[in-house]
């Protein structure tokens, strides 16, 4: 197992010293590759994605397909650009010279993706990796071993396979290739797996971008739009895979005034998306593997959580389904209420005032995404200036990651860096520093035997005093021969 | 009262949870008690320095105390700037919607110094954490412990102490603070340290910059300003508080035909700068202590290199000072070729062509920074996309760290991360993505129950066809 990620690092490593990914024209050519395999197979992407999560097409081509083919279009228009140095302004100290960065980039790089949205995680990272011109290794998540696959047999037919490789596996195949040396270690997952990743990268002193998750509150304030709140909250749960997206709405704060009439709008909007009985829709994903339905069927056994239940709660083992299920005021000690539920459970919380949302938020973990739905103004002010999440999305739900001008990742528990768009090619780059300087411009102030004379002109250089860079250029103090 | 690190550190996070380190108004006069501590300060910065590294006054001021002031100053100067939310393109498909990116402190950071730059490296990084809004300990190093007690002792003076706070002590002390819970950790110092740091930062997830070091090559070609290129290598090297920087020129390559030319400007420049006994000049820091002296030594005498050396060699136990020392053509297996040098010994390797030296610096690790003496513009592109180095610098060395718009870091062995300027500021901040959006917009074709004629539309708002976009805001498809 070691050996082969061992031969793969090789391989790579020396595509990489050769050059070979560093053109813009294969850089170029291979995100077109993309483009072109993401147009000609979307039917097998569709269906190996209904394979591992029963994933609706709409939702595939939606979240996955589309996003997917958005990011490759986005990173080929911007590619010339970003490959570009950027000039910066010199100083003084340094008078004549020109000063520029120069993006480049870091080497051989790993995409450890994962199940959920087993298409467009691995994807859209690897381009990002491919854009900076990196070459990289993409391990897709086993638990969506229908997308693993298809992944290892079509990425060989449309891109460059000694530079771009697909390593399947679980578990060990993983840690054989976190022994490895990476430039840089792209990890989309739990924070669990995430420490084991950044203690593997430690000792080869790798940097890391970790897209975790959490728990996304959604605050639901009484001045809204009652209707198009429920909708939106609905399809940005349960719309997104039941529940299983990092950033889907995990629970909901409400005042105990408005609960009553959230949770009868819930109740329409739900029964209008999935009908009377939601286990036959087949708008709805699948729960992912029987472990996973056990975890969340386990969530709601306990007496005093199933006692809360105000909607759903059905689930069929067989098919792996659960329905929308809405809870309100369950005990804040339960497994439900103090982990990432990632399922089609949404639990309500109430409180007196709505801006007592804030601080009950501020208690956990910074999360992926947290949301709030609210005409009041100051609200929105407080919220943006008091919460701190990976992103925020107002009056909305999931939809700011379609959005390529905005960085997407977590902070604190949720994650470290960041990509989409520019921030991808940013992810895999390292912005290098180049000073360039002629022989002019020689200060001989600079230079020992030190005397005060040459200190005060240095500081004033410094300070960026055009007089002191004169005297400087002059050649003061005057040696004495 | 020395307080303990526990209650320190939940001081700090008591203080950021209240907001305390928020409002520009708090930042602007941590940032400006920084600076006249600089300024009122001089007197006794120099001497701890002094007593720490035998730091000469000119490089006192100019490297440590007057970067200090400029960070500051720069600070202040674009501090509203750096806050301010910035508004990116809306996607059309979002109509209506507005986008904002939002920079917010990370909470807690740790400042974790090194000895050779006591206090500039400990203030440069503690600025950007302020600047950001951060609630901030910092822990100098042990290695300079005048540096480290007069900081304890000051900035509690001039900065607001229940949210920036000096914790000092050795490797017991450093592994306490690394087990808490931080929120952005920034370590400059080794890479088997930095290794430490990172390992101790997974566990909670924590993010960590590391400002490491590496074998900083020197390129020298034959079409140069031969006296300034050796003036400006000199400089750089043991007017670096004598070679211990991690900048510092560690070792030159330059062609078999053109180094006994450069031995010779090296020589002459060597003697102007520090007369005929470089031990008994002002002008040179020493040697910060014994273990690092005994390593020097013991690098200068090994078998292999010992005979090597063209140059110096002078030595002082007692002082701990070693004078300018240049070796010629050591073996490439030689401890002194293997690791950081981080003193004043200045290997010169040498090649038939001077293209050769891209390959033997492609074959180690990846520098904090290289450089090259040309005037050859060519051989200046290849160099730049042939080698890869935190930061690099054409005709001079280490002053490219004094342009604030350059970002200031390492890759690879040299370390992740950058700072100064901006990148400061950056460092210790998260960049919240912010969308709004009123309730109007609604697009029918969005919800379940999915059906074709709505995949059909919102096909063709992806793809950015108008005519999708109207129908879908219009509520197409109707529903039953």
């Amino acid at each position: 197992m070691a050996a082969s990620a061992a031969a793969v690092m090789e391989e790579l490593r020396g595509s990489f010293r050769e050059g070979r990914t560093r053109p813009a024209e294969w850089r170029t050519a291979q995100l077109r590759a993309l483009v072109r395999m993401i147009e000609e197979k979307e039917d097998d992407i569709s269906d190996a994605l209904h394979a591992d999560l029963a994933k609706p097409r709409m939702e595939a081509y939606l979240h996955e397909i589309s996003l997917a083919k958005g990011a490759c279009m986005f990173a080929l228009k911007g590619l010339k650009n970003w490959m570009k140095p950027d000039k910066v302004p010199s100083a003084i100290t340094t008078f004549p010279s020109t000063a520029q960065i120069v993006p480049e980039p870091l080497g051989v790089v790993l995409v450890i993706s994962a199940w959920n949205y087993p298409f467009l995680l691995s994807i859209e990272p690897v381009i990002g990796a491919i854009a900076a011109g990196n070459a990289v290794v993409l391990k897709p998540s086993e638990i969506a071993p229908a997308t693993s696959s298809l992944f290892a047999k079509l990425l060989p037919e449309y891109v460059d396979s000694s530079c771009i490789k697909v390593v399947e596996g679980g578990v060990t195949e993983t840690g054989a290739l976190l022994g490895q040396r990476w430039d840089k270690i792209f990890y989309t997952g739990n924070g669990n797996v995430a420490r084991v990743v950044l203690a593997a990268a430690a000792k080869h002193l790798t940097p890391v971008a970790l897209e975790l998750g959490g728990k996304c509150p959604v605050i639901v304030d009484s001045n809204v739009d009652l209707h198009v709140a429920a909708k939106r909250i609905a399809v940005g749960k349960w719309g997104c895979n039941n529940g299983q997206a990092c950033i889907a709405p995990d629970y909901i704060i409400t005042t105990k005034a408005f609960v009553t009439e959230l949770v009868d709008s819930l109740k329409r909007v739900l029964e209008r998306f999935y009908g009377e009985d939601p286990l036959q829709s087949a708008d709805l994903s699948r729960i992912v593997s029987i472990s996973h339905f056990k975890r969340l069927t386990k969530l709601i056994e306990d007496k005093e959580v199933a006692t809360k239940i105000q909607l759903g709660g059905q689930t069929d083992q067989e098919q792996l389904k659960i329905a929308p299920t809405v809870l309100v005021d369950v005990p804040l000690d339960t497994e439900l209420m103090t982990g990432e539920i990632f399922g089609p459970m949404l639990p309500i919380i109430t409180v007196d005032k709505i801006e007592e949302s804030i601080a009950h938020i501020n208690a956990g973990a910074k999360p992926l995404a947290a949301y709030l739905f609210t005409k009041d103004k100051k609200l929105q002010q407080d919220f943006v200036s008091n919460v701190s999440a990976g992103g925020m999305l107002v009056n909305d739900v999931a939809l700011h990651l379609t959005n390529p001008h905005l960085p997407f990742g977590g902070v604190g528990d949720s994650g470290t860096g960041s990509y989409h768009g520019k921030f991808s090619f940013d992810c895999f780059t390292h912005r290098k520093a180049v000073l360039i300087r002629g022989f002019g411009g020689e200060a001989n102030a600079r230079y020992p035997p030190y005397t005060a004379e040459k200190q005060r002109i240095l500081r004033g250089l410094i300070k960026g005093s055009f007089f002191a860079l004169i005297l400087a250029l002059l050649g003061f103090p005057r040696e004495k021969r | 009262m020395v307080e303990s690190r526990a209650a320190a550190v939940q001081e700090l996070r008591a203080r950021f949870a209240a907001g305390q380190t928020r409002p520009a108004e708090w930042r602007a006069a941590q940032l400006r008690g920084v600076l006249r501590m600089a300024t009122e300060m001089e007197a006794e910065i120099c001497d701890a320095l002094h007593a720490d590294l035998g730091k000469p006054k000119t490089e006192a001021h100019v490297h440590e105390l007057s970067l200090i002031k400029s960070s500051c100053l720069f600070a202040l100067k674009n501090l509203k700037k750096w806050m301010k939310p910035q508004k990116v393109p809306a996607k059309l498909m979002n109509f209506p919607s507005t986008a904002r990116i939002t920079p917010e402190p990370l909470g807690l950071v740790l400042v974790i110094s090194a000895w050779n730059y006591p206090l500039l490296l400990s203030l440069d990084p503690v600025i950007g954490a302020i600047a950001a809004g951060n609630a901030v300990a910092l822990k100098p190093s042990e290695g300079a412990p005048a540096m480290s007690s007069l900081l304890a002792e000051l900035l509690p003076r001039f900065v607001d102490g229940t949210c920036i706070k000096v914790i000092e002590g050795g490797v017991k002390e450093t592994t306490a603070l690394l087990n808490q819970k931080w929120d952005k950790i920034f370590y400059t110092g080794n890479s088997r340290v930095g290794r430490v740091v990172m390992t101790a930062a997974a566990k909670h997830l924590t993010p960590a910059v590391l400002e490491l070091g590496g074998k900083c090559p020197v390129v020298v070609d034959s079409n140069v300003d031969l006296h300034i290129a050796a003036k400006r290598i000199a400089a750089g090297k043991w007017g670096c508080n004598n070679g211990q920087a991690c900048i510092a020129p560690d070792f030159i390559i330059t062609t078999q035909a053109f180094a006994p030319k450069l031995l010779e400007s090296l020589k002459k420049v060597l003697e102007k700068f520090y007369g005929k006994d470089p031990l008994l000049s002002a002008d040179l820091s020493r040697v910060v202590n014994a273990s690092h002296f005994g390593r020097l030594k013991g690098l200068m005498d090994e078998e292999m290199v010992s005979d090597k050396i063209v140059f110096g060699g002078q030595r002082d136990e007692q002082q701990l000072k070693i004078a300018p020392t240049i070796f010629l053509d050591v073996p490439l297996d030689s401890a002194i070729m293997k690791e950081e040098i981080f003193g004043p010994l200045l290997p010169i390797l040498t090649v038939d062509k001077i293209h050769e030296s891209f390959g033997l610096i492609n074959s180690m690790a990846k520098p904090l920074a290289a450089y090259l003496f040309t005037r050859d513009s060519e051989l200046q592109n290849q160099f730049e996309g042939a080698i890869s180095a935190g930061g690099m610098l054409f005709n001079d060395t280490s002053i490219h760290l004094t342009n604030p718009y350059l970002p200031f870091g390492g890759v690879g062995e040299s370390g992740t991360g950058a700072y100064h300027g901006k990148f400061s500021f950056d460092a210790f901040s998260h960049r919240k993505a912010v969308m709004n959006r009123g309730f109007a917009g609604e697009a029918r074709a969005r919800y379940p129950p999915y059906s074709a004629p709505k995949l059909k539309i919102l096909k063709g708002v992806l793809e950015g066809k108008l005519g999708d976009m109207i129908q879908a805001i219009l509520g197409f498809p109707r529903g039953k």
